[in-house]
């Protein structure tokens, strides 16, 4: 039959089902496809913290969404216009954020009494007329898998996996996009087990030509490549840049690399990654507990190693003694939090950005650091090589924060050159000449001296330092100086970081002041008000302590300043105490980010009153 | 104890003067510690090692202070951490002669979690354990080797705590080489110390050690001329288990339980008595106990070793293969890999 084809500027599609039925899979292999289709990207996947809840739940439901654009995108969407259900308990979870009128594929086959029981159904939506005002696509998708890989022989089991890829074949041919990246994924995943490849394969095929087939598939969508800056590109997630950036960060600085880290969600992904780069001479050690993981660190950077550690904030929260020491010995060390909802084990998949004050003032005395946030999943990379390079630079420890939403979500990224890296230059001390371990350079840094330089044996601790010579001194004075100095050192820093661009108006009516993962939300809200017509403007902070130096400037300017956070204001505390500012809050705590729509209202809000 | 060492290229002779720095030691008039820190420095020329080489870590309390005292590299850590602090240096540089210096508190209370995983690991390091048996930088607390019943600030009425015992702790997690020493035995401390030394793997030295302000004479039944004899038994590779101030005593094993016998009643000869074999984990597991059994005397010596490999080589070795296998690693083609596209 005719179908139409409709062109759309971009798409947001939501894949749901079991946490067990493959839906992050097919998610991912949804984005690879379309990233190297050319558009541009944003992703959120969504999922439970069990790892198989059990089947047909509404807990056990894990979702993946995915914007695909023709055009500069900075989230991952508010509403999707298309939900993929593979079960009664994933239309249930997911059915308010869908967009009126928005399009329902449903695996009709799993609508059974017990899956619509379990996910709290009286009867059967997709029967009952409830669903009236969305485009209800119904597919019989385990039937048409089942036979679709029914010649391989596979058991039931692994015929009934292969399911999420005729989900994916299907949308495949409602957007328009290639089969072939998939496949040779397919292909080189499975390379043991070829009929488990194979099934896939079919079942990705058979849902294509279903949707080329069958008449309730009356409209096609396009998506054309997105007109991004002239570059290679290839897509990362958050944790993925994150361990990207840190071994950049070693070889450019020329320093071996030492990560001691502990596995926690949702964090691990950094610890995966760097231990799967030995042939560049990595040492990744899984240590004991958080506590051993830091320590290790701060052990090898003591060694003269360019030392990492990567955590999400329970495990911030029990490092933080150690990081206490790292800042009085004044070793150059990166802690990378991985944000998640708290307080305790909280929501460990979710995202939350509440472990700020955490960072910048959880520690016993006055114990200041430089605190970084990373803006979206490539900015990963950017950011932990500059927390390295300010590390070695001011021999400070330094916290960069990301979180959950960054660490999974994907986006293009144009991929640097390793020429075109910033250097980072580390000089240790070898002159016996003048030394003592706590003089200190035009940045107020001590020098940095790797046990073995003969001549220069010393000995460094938890106790505070006497100024210059470094040894054990409980002098009041002496104490009340160097708490000063580690302070001075640290503001130092704004020196050496970039200045803020307002994005807008320099001045006027409302500024909004984000953090971290918020840029892509808070980017999206901005162009909305531009379209229709509202005068707003915008700064986001990557680096949180200290502030850049013009930011009390930029404040000032403006009548109405707005700091969205995903947790109760602490950024909004932050610059209150520092700047004087009545800055209004918009929080959200429900491990989400924000959507677009959100920050709108609360800035038209403002606007009108 | 004197051997060539060389320094910036050229031998020199190293006393144990050279390895005391320059600060005052502040520990109190009497302390164990003095002669911990006098038989270390004597022993430390003897490995023609250079001070530079060398780095002594430590945690928090009285005995943690003494990397001040010794004139090469040293790190004074963070209560119960020096373990692992000494496992990361090692791990990025293996070159380096790496010692844990550390307490009772220290080492198995708040450091217990790590004392157990570096000795599982086998990271090549000598911890020195300082046992007093009381937390004496704090003034007086009961420590996790405290014995049952002891009355200190903090345990008014006598302590409810089951002590640990070190050394089938350290057995107990994998140790490679466990051993026992006291501060009153200058000798046998220096001996044992030089061992330790020379294992390659985690050595681990519990030194009986008197704290004279909190725990005055706690192991003076162990240390004093005319108790020692009785209360004692040396250890050595080969020989049999003799003890007592006549030499009238020994232990052997009946089925798997140790007994006390007399050489002088005209039942039992040395060739009925257990030969110490520091192989054998089993029979330092019964040895380890008998600090524990009434009527035992305490095993002093080397219970046990064993060559097994260490962490930080068999970390060394995977990136080696590595490289071997893969070729270096090259960042730009790792940057530039997966699934890429241009944007013209």
């Amino acid at each position: 039959m005719e179908k139409t084809v409709e062109v759309l500027k971009s798409a947001i599609i939501r894949f749901a089902g079991d946490s067990g039925d493959g839906m992050q899979i097919a998610g991912s292999r949804f984005t690879e496809t379309s990233a190297f289709f050319g558009n541009d990207l944003s992703t959120f996947p969504d999922f439970p913290a069990e790892i198989r809840a059990p089947a047909g739940t509404l807990f056990g439901v894990s979702g993946f969404q995915i914007q695909i654009s023709s055009q500069d995108i900075y989230s991952p969407g508010d509403e999707p216009d298309v939900l993929v259900a593979m079960n009664p308990a994933a239309l249930k979870v997911n059915l308010k954020d869908l967009k009126s009128h928005g399009t329902i594929i449903a695996n009709e086959d799993a609508f059974s009494e017990k899956n619509l029981q379990l996910a709290g159904y009286e009867s059967n939506p997709l029967e009952d007329g409830s669903l009236a005002g969305y485009k209800l696509l119904k597919v019989p998708i385990t039937k048409a898998t089942n036979n679709a890989v029914a010649e391989l022989g596979l058991n039931a089991k692994d015929a009934n996996r292969c399911k999420n890829f005729y989900a994916l074949g299907l949308t495949y041919w409602l957007y328009d996009r290639p089969l072939e990246i998939t496949e040779s994924w397919l292909h080189s995943k499975f390379t043991g087990r070829p009929e488990i490849a194979e099934g896939n394969v079919k079942a990705l095929r058979a849902g294509y030509y279903f949707g080329e087939t069958a008449e309730i598939f009356t409209t096609r969508y396009k998506v054309a490549p997105a007109k991004l800056p002239k570059g290679i590109y290839r897509n990362v997630t958050g944790n993925h840049a994150t361990a990207l950036g840190i071994l950049s960060a070693s070889i450019k600085s020329g320093l071996p690399l030492f990560l001691g880290s502990y596995p926690i969600t949702p964090a691990s992904d950094i610890l995966h990654e760097l231990s799967g780069y030995k042939n560049f001479g990595v040492k990744t050690f899984q240590a004991e507990d958080e506590i051993a993981a830091i320590c290790a660190a701060i052990g090898a950077s003591f060694g003269g190693s360019l030392a990492f550690t990567t955590t999400s904030g329970p495990g911030m929260a029990l490092k933080q003694e150690a990081v206490g020491l790292a800042v009085i010995l004044e070793l150059p060390l990166v802690i990378c939090n991985v944000q998640r909802g708290g307080p305790s084990t909280g929501l460990p998949t979710k995202t939350e950005q509440a472990d700020l004050l955490q960072v910048v003032s959880g520690r016993n005395g006055e114990c200041p650091l430089p605190v970084l946030a990373a803006a979206t999943a490539a900015d990963c990379f950017n950011m932990v090589y500059e927390a390295a390079r300010i590390a070695v630079k001011y021999m400070t420890p330094v916290v960069l924060l990301t979180d959950g939403y960054l660490a999974n979500g994907a986006e293009p990224w144009n991929i640097p050159h390793v020429k075109d890296l910033p250097d980072i230059k580390v000089k240790f001390t070898t002159e016996k000449e003048g030394f003592f371990p706590y003089s200190r350079d035009e940045n107020l840094a001590r020098p940095w001296v790797k046990p073995g330089t003969p001549g220069l044996e010393h000995r460094i601790g938890g106790l505070e330092k006497q100024h210059i010579t470094g040894n054990v001194s409980y002098d009041t004075q002496n104490h009340e100086f160097m708490v000063k100095m580690r302070d001075q050192k640290v503001q130092n820093i704004a020196n050496d970081i970039p200045l803020l661009e307002v994005d807008g108006d320099p001045e006027g009516e409302l500024l909004i002041i984000g953090w971290g993962s918020t840029y892509g939300s808070i980017t999206a809200a901005k162009e909305r008000l531009k379209a229709k017509g509202h005068k707003v403007s915008r700064i986001h902070l990557r680096y949180l302590n200290p502030f850049p130096k013009n930011l009390g400037e930029i404040i000032k300017k403006f009548k109405k300043v707005l700091i969205p956070e995903l947790n109760l204001g602490q950024l909004r505390k932050l610059i209150r105490a520092e700047f004087l500012v009545d800055a209004i809050g918009l929080d959200k705590v429900q491990g989400l980010p924000f959507k677009a729509s959100e920050i709108e209202r609360k800035v038209l809000e403002l606007l009108n009153k | 104890m004197e051997s060539e060492t060389i320094q910036n290229g050229t031998p020199v002779k190293l006393t144990a003067k050279d390895f005391a720095s320059d600060q005052d030691v502040r520990w109190c008039p009497g302390c164990g510690d003095y002669s911990i820190l006098a038989q270390v420095q004597r022993v430390m020329p003897s490995f023609g090692i250079p001070k530079e080489k060398t780095v002594f870590v430590a945690g928090i309390g009285c005995s943690s202070r003494f990397p001040y005292y010794m004139n090469t590299y040293g790190f004074h850590g963070i209560h119960g951490r020096a373990a692992v602090i000494a496992s990361g240096l090692k791990m990025a540089r293996t070159d380096l002669d790496v010692w844990v210096a550390t307490g009772d508190g220290d080492l198995l209370s708040i450091g217990g979690n790590h004392f157990i995983h570096i000795l599982r690991r086998n990271i090549n390091t000598v911890i020195m354990l300082f046992n007093n048996r009381i937390y004496g930088l704090t003034k007086g607390q009961y420590s996790p080797t405290s014995e049952h019943g002891k009355i200190t600030k903090s345990s008014p009425l006598g302590t409810v705590d089951n002590p640990f015992n070190p050394l089938t702790l350290a057995l107990g997690a994998g140790g490679s080489f466990v051993a026992r020493t006291m501060d009153r035995d200058p000798k046998h401390m220096q001996d044992i110390v030089a061992k330790a030394h020379n294992h390659k793997g985690t050595s681990f030295i519990e030194i009986f050690q008197n704290c004279n302000i909190y725990n005055d004479g706690a192991f003076l039944p162990y240390t004093e001329k005319d108790t020692k004899p009785d209360n004692t038994v040396l250890l050595e590779h080969g020989k049999p288990l003799i003890f007592g101030s006549k030499k009238d005593k020994g232990i052997k094993l009946v089925g798997f339980r140790p007994v006390v016998v007399s050489l002088e009643d005209g039942k039992h000869t040395v060739d009925d008595l257990i030969v110490h074999d520091q192989t054998s984990k089993e029979l330092a597991m019964i040895l380890a106990q008998f600090s524990e059994m009434e009527d035992f005397p305490v095993p002093l010596g080397v219970l046990y070793e064993v060559e097994r490999p260490c962490f930080e080589d068999e970390m060394e070795e995977q990136i080696s293969n590595s490289i071997k296998k893969n070729g270096a690693g090259d960042l730009e083609k790792l940057l530039f890999s997966g699934t890429t596209w241009e944007v013209k």
